[in-house]
């Protein structure tokens, strides 16, 4: 059984369609990687996953059970956990308090005030455990989503975005942090534009664009597929 | 492994000013013991404004739920006094625990409705309901209809001698004022209030953190309206008399209420009472201009809002990162 099993979803904003016939199955422990243009529905695909967002039509499955109907907060509790593209942190909390958070009132019955800190400590955001979030810098911010997430205790990591802006060095020890995740058991499914990045840990790769999915596959072979140029390089794919 | 940490939730600073805090509370409890008859009718007054300001500072400053009808409930918890003691012979004093089950079950129906609509819309709403419970009390003839009623000199007599009555009187207010701060206090301290703090910073966060915003808007909501419906008891225990526009009125169980806390410090449990105290000194000095002193009140509410969007005690904190109810959380090395 598909850890997460997305059935023909459909979106539209008025006259403009951003999800269209989206069907995809993740199984658990993989680590899907999603690419695709700006505007091309990569962030609402995820809202739809995680119930910020329902789909006009189609089912999203997760771990058996339909939860189309369920909204963000009880997907959560469910082990559906994700960062957000642009953060979104608690700007009057502490470093602490938004991961305890996700620990409190996430899928975890463990005391929330251990695993918080446990949590904190293993996403190296220990040292600001006391400061204000609203001071925290682009990738602070950007980690203290991810350590929120986690907090959670998630089954499925959706991580929006989470490496852009970083520098190679940012970039190289958020990398370990994902494949740390995943090797405890997290599926992942991550949307990046860093494409070298994404292309080093992910198992997977689907192409978005305009709502559908373009193609899907081991990644070496998608980012070579005629599709993909076309999209990124202007190609014409039958050149 | 990291270095052993735990979890604090005082700060020595925070310790001192809560024994202070006590020590003040004390004074005010026996204020019987030194306050002439005039001065006790004035604390009292405080105390019912400073339980007013607590709730709503609950509901708009960390439920995000900006209503302008909570007037509503001091009505409702005003006839509810007035049934139980009219129709029921019950002791005015017994009506306030009615009145606080009645006010919650009555705020669940009310809160279906109005929290169908955001933000603007919610606080006209919650005005409207508020109208409608002023109209509804008018016309019903049973309790007075448009022109009120008043309390029998018997029932209060039944209370005791004048003094004594006041006494009653002032520590049942006493305790309500301390029970709502204490409420606030450790809801806050509670998981309840980590949720209510993410919801204010953040909603769509929050949600997806698995906190059920729905559920924890509407136990606030209820809390708030329960609350508000036994002061709203007790102030017409003290006014002797009800008619409906004085007991739905917007301006003085509404409008005050939202001064204090926008002055003193919106979202902070100290906000509410140094706002509490601004407004009665003003008031004390003030009241005899009339007209201008209403609009000195405003002039003030808007200075303070563009200077100090976070109110009086919002720069305290700014400044000396001080707090005497602390509810966050510090992590501490060893």
């Amino acid at each position: 059984m598909a850890l997460l099993d997305l059935q023909d979803l459909q979106k539209s904003y008025g006259a403009l369609a951003v999800t269209q016939n989206f069907s995809l199955t993740v199984e658990a422990g993989d680590l899907v990687g999603i690419l695709g243009p700006n505007g091309a529905g990569k962030t609402t695909l995820f809202n739809q996953i995680t119930g910020t967002v329902r789909p006009d039509h189609g089912a999203v499955w997760f771990d058996g059970e339909n939860v189309t109907q369920l909204d963000a907060s009880r997907r959560c509790q469910r082990g559906i956990a994700r960062s957000f593209q642009v953060p979104h942190p608690f700007v009057g909390m502490t470093v602490y308090e938004n991961i305890l958070v996700g620990a409190t009132f996430g899928r975890s019955t463990f005391d929330p005030r251990k695993l918080a800190l446990d949590v904190m400590d293993k996403t190296g955001m220990g040292a600001k455990a006391n400061k204000l979030a609203g001071s925290l810098t682009l990738l602070d911010r950007k980690r203290l989503e991810m350590a929120r997430a986690l907090a959670a205790d998630p089954k499925l990591l959706l991580l929006d975005e989470i490496a852009g802006g970083l520098t190679d060095s940012e970039c190289i020890s958020l990398l370990d942090t994902i494949r740390d995740v995943h090797a405890a058991g997290v599926t992942i499914i991550w949307i990046e534009h860093v494409v070298h990045a994404l292309m080093s840990v992910a198992k997977r790769l689907v192409v978005v664009d305009f709502g559908r999915k373009v193609t899907e596959g081991d990644p070496a072979e998608v980012m070579a597929s005629p599709e993909v140029k076309s999209i990124y390089m202007g190609e014409d794919a039958h050149g | 492994m990291s270095q052993a940490a735990t979890i604090v939730r005082s700060t020595p600073a925070s310790r001192i000013a809560g024994l202070i805090a006590l020590a003040v509370l004390a004074g005010i409890a026996a204020a019987p013991l030194w306050a002439s008859s005039a001065d006790l009718r004035l604390i009292t007054e405080i105390l019912f404004y400073l339980a007013l300001a607590s709730m709503w500072n609950l509901l708009a400053g960390y439920a995000g739920l900006i209503s302008v009808g909570q007037h509503a409930y001091v009505g409702l918890g005003g006839y509810l006094m007035f049934s139980c003691v009219l129709f029921l012979g019950m002791n005015p004093l017994w009506s306030i625990p009615v009145a606080g089950l009645a006010g919650a079950a009555l705020s669940v129906p009310v809160a279906w409705l109005v929290f169908r609509l955001k933000g603007p819309y919610f606080a006209i709403g919650t005005w409207v309901v508020a109208e409608v419970f002023r109209l509804s009390a008018a016309q019903m003839a049973s309790v007075g209809g448009g022109s009120g009623l008043s309390i029998p000199v018997s029932v209060m007599r039944d209370l005791g001698s004048k003094d004594q009555r006041e006494t009653l009187i002032y520590l049942t207010a006493f305790v309500l004022c301390v029970g709502a701060i204490a409420l606030v206090y450790l809801l806050l301290r509670s998981r309840v209030g980590l949720a209510l703090t993410a919801i204010r910073d953040n909603e769509i966060a929050s949600s997806s953190l698995g906190v059920r915003i729905g559920r924890i808007k509407l136990f606030v909501y209820v809390a708030a309206a329960s609350v508000t419906t036994m002061i709203g008891t007790l102030i017409f225990i003290t006014k002797l008399r009800i008619s409906p526009d004085a007991a739905f009125s917007v301006n003085d169980w509404t409008v005050f209420v939202i001064f204090i806390v926008v002055i003193g410090g919106i979202g902070t449990i100290e906000g509410p009472i140094l706002g509490t105290l601004l407004y009665f000194l003003l008031r004390e000095f003030l009241a005899d201009l009339g007209a201008i002193y209403l609009m000195i009140l405003g002039a003030l509410a808007i200075v303070i809002m563009l200077a100090a969007p976070k109110g009086l005690w919002g720069l305290v904190v700014q400044r000396f990162d001080f707090s005497i109810f602390p509810v966050g959380y510090r992590v501490r090395r060893k």
